[in-house]
């Protein structure tokens, strides 16, 4: 089966131009402004959205992704919320792949087969969940890929090239590499290092490999790029939301361009890649 | 939501080799954790198999910690409550003030076997991060401890004692800053530092094999209870009681007479201001329901969407929205029967303990004494009930004045 994913890597390749992965966490800072951000994040050069289910305990995040969750969660955020919030972005593009990312336990109470069900429905292309590792997959990576979803992987520097197959086993869509051992939006990871990395991955996977983790500036994402087939861009896209917030976290009119700004200077940082290409 | 399974042959034969108890427990963590859970998993094992582990942890726990604890018949307390013939084993007289320095000589001598050079620790109580900060400073490794900024204004002279133990002490502001979000935050570390940090978990609770290997490392107190108990009566207890936070102490009390079942067990939560709102008690299996968190599924405190409660209790060390995965599977089995008292009902048997037999409880145990003082007066005089003191009560000693209205 062909997802959005597939194709979108597809075409991307074609381009030679690695995809623009943005995440930002739904319903951050309120359910209005977020959806409004959605719907321009492909304008502005998003090639593929990454959207956060809030959680009260992000244990893998830092703590830029921390507070947003809880602003998200402050202002009445629920899983419901954020699978309607995809309905209404799915209704005005048919093309943009949309991956969920959270933590298992929302999931989990939801619970999955529903969960499942309403993802489908609503236009969700494939999932990322962070405390679901492979020795799980029974729980919801089977059920999720029969339902005809991606379950979007994550690799480490501590994945070894022992575990390495049993992280690609199930993946499917992209692999998710993570630059740095550590938490989101914290350390710079090391370009040659990654590179070697995803390197290593590719021998023995055919799927996109994407870089994230501490990526901030449109001259980190091209050099990510230069190796990879796609980078991921969190922490500083929602760094960016919070700085357009007044005191009380409530969205200002600057604040849907404060991020979109910063896409558009990610995107172009990868397009010249393209460029390159070209000539 | 409650499952119910068959009775099982054995009641010991737990975890399977995926870490589950029943529908609980497993490994629910991130990528970059999971080589390192496997590692310590191999590690334990290799541990378990090997004699000399046992003799330098046994060895510790004589010397160092002082064990065993005396398992001691409270005369007063029994006289005053009158039924059931009341004993209390001891931990609180352990090195530390309490039960967990069992666990964390237990974990710390994997930490050396494992090379590991690091460690770092949540407390709630704080009762678990001295026991970490006294260990890691016995082996001369540097030791980081995340404990909540609540806890940390409620549990003060055991901040100091940790500062004093050479051990860094990170406020964690998150959340409620409580026992919740300081393991959150050692989980954090834990990530950006696997290659040189030990990560020692408090109680039984955390992915795969932390729930086994600290029931095990805690069992030494059933072991000793039924060996003191035949030498005392010469037959096994009938009725167990002990408080639940995690559940570490309680899993090392039960588990090794889980088997015998005609003895009567009692796991007591802490009810905080009572069971009718989910913000107001710590009582996970009785007001919770299952889901994942830190590494397990598990009875938790949790609203409709899946976001988890913060919860409260007078006791630091029991004000947790989760449970061990072990604990989840024998409340569902029926084996334990889990019930849960309010801070106000622990703060009397706190009182009454302290005045009837001269020792002060921690907040923690007196839980479970207040569980004991119903309980007690409905069984006869030839019961033999056993609760698990197994922590002082120095460190609340400032707290509870204050819940008193006494100025110190």
């Amino acid at each position: 089966m062909t997802t959005r994913i597939d194709k979108r890597f597809a075409a991307l390749r074609e381009k030679g131009r690695a995809a623009l992965v943005t995440f930002t966490t739904a319903g951050d800072p309120d359910y209005e402004t977020s959806l409004a951000l959605l719907k321009a994040l492909p304008g502005a050069g998003a090639d593929i959205i990454e959207m956060g289910m809030p959680f009260s305990d992000p244990m893998a995040d830092g703590p830029a992704i921390q507070a947003s969750s809880q602003r998200a969660l402050k202002a009445g955020q629920t899983m419901k919320k954020t699978l309607e919030m995809v309905r209404e972005f799915r209704e005005g593009d048919p093309d943009t792949p949309l991956v969920l990312m959270g933590y298992y336990n929302p999931i989990y109470i939801y619970p999955v087969e529903d969960f499942i069900r309403d993802c489908i429905e609503a236009g969700v292309d494939g999932l990322i969940v962070v405390d679901v590792p492979p020795e799980q997959d029974d729980e919801l990576c089977i059920p999720a890929l029969k339902a005809g979803l991606n379950f979007i992987r994550l690799a480490t520097p501590t994945t070894d090239a022992k575990r390495l197959p049993a992280v690609l086993e199930n993946t499917s869509g992209f692999v998710y590499y993570v630059s740095i051992a550590g938490i989101t939006g914290t350390a710079a990871p090391d370009t040659g290092e990654v590179h070697d990395a995803v390197a290593r991955i590719k021998k023995q996977t055919r799927l996109p490999v994407a870089v994230g983790f501490g990526v901030k500036t449109p001259e980190q994402a091209r050099a990510i790029a230069a190796g990879a087939d796609g980078v991921v861009v969190g922490s500083a896209l929602v760094n960016a939301l919070k700085a357009s917030l007044d005191e009380n976290d409530r969205a200002g009119p600057q604040t849907v361009s404060s991020v979109t700004d910063l896409v558009r200077g990610l995107a172009d940082g990868l397009a010249t890649r393209e460029t390159a290409a070209v000539k | 939501m409650a499952n119910s399974p068959d009775t099982p042959n054995t009641y010991r034969s737990g975890p399977d080799e995926r870490g589950h108890f029943g529908i609980y427990g497993g490994r629910f963590v991130a990528e970059t954790l999971m080589p390192l859970i496997l590692e310590l998993e191999q590690a334990y094992e290799a541990a378990k198999a090997d004699p000399e582990f046992h003799a330098e942890l046994n060895h510790m726990l004589a010397h160092y910690g002082g064990r065993p604890s005396p398992l001691y018949y409270a005369e007063r307390m029994t006289e005053e409550l009158g039924g059931a013939k009341i004993y209390f084993k001891r931990d609180e007289l352990n090195h530390t003030g309490s039960h967990k320095i069992n666990n964390c000589l237990g974990q710390i001598l994997l930490a050396r076997r494992m090379k590991k050079t690091r460690i770092i620790a949540e407390t709630g109580a704080g009762q678990h991060g001295v026991a970490v900060a006294t260990v890691a400073a016995r082996y001369n490794l540097p030791c980081v401890i995340y404990m909540g900024c609540v806890d940390i204004e409620r549990q003060a002279p055991n901040v100091f004692r940790m500062k004093l133990l050479g051990a860094e002490v990170h406020q964690v502001t998150a959340g409620a800053g409580t026992l919740k979000d300081a393991m959150n935050e050692a989980l954090r570390d834990w990530v950006a530092n696997v290659h040189d940090t030990y990560y020692i978990i408090g109680t039984a609770a955390g992915p795969h094999p932390y729930p086994e290997m600290v029931r095990d490392f805690q069992s030494v107190i059933g072991e000793e209870v039924r060996a003191q108990m035949m030498e005392a009566e010469g037959r096994l207890p009938d009725t167990l009681v002990a408080c639940i936070g995690g559940g570490s102490n309680a899993i090392g009390l039960f588990h090794p007479f889980l088997d015998d079942k005609d003895i009567a067990i009692y796991g007591v939560e802490a009810g905080g201001l009572g069971l009718g709102n989910p913000d107001e008690h710590c009582a996970s299996m009785n007001g919770g329901k299952p889901g994942v968190l830190h590494g397990n599924r598990t009875y938790l405190l949790q609203n409709d969407d899946g976001q988890i409660i913060e919860g409260h209790s007078i006791s630091a060390g029991l004000d947790y929205p989760g449970v061990g995965p072990e604990h989840s599977w024998l409340r569902d089995t029926g084996r334990v029967n889990y019930v849960a008292v309010t801070d106000a009902e622990a703060l009397e048997a706190f009182q009454l303990c302290t005045r009837l037999e001269g020792i002060i409880p921690a907040l923690e145990p007196a839980h479970a004494l207040a569980h004991v003082q119903k309980l007690a007066p409905t069984l006869p005089a030839d019961n033999l009930l056993v609760m698990n003191l197994c922590g002082r009560g120095d460190k609340d000693v400032f707290a509870v004045a204050k819940h008193l209205g006494v100025e110190m």
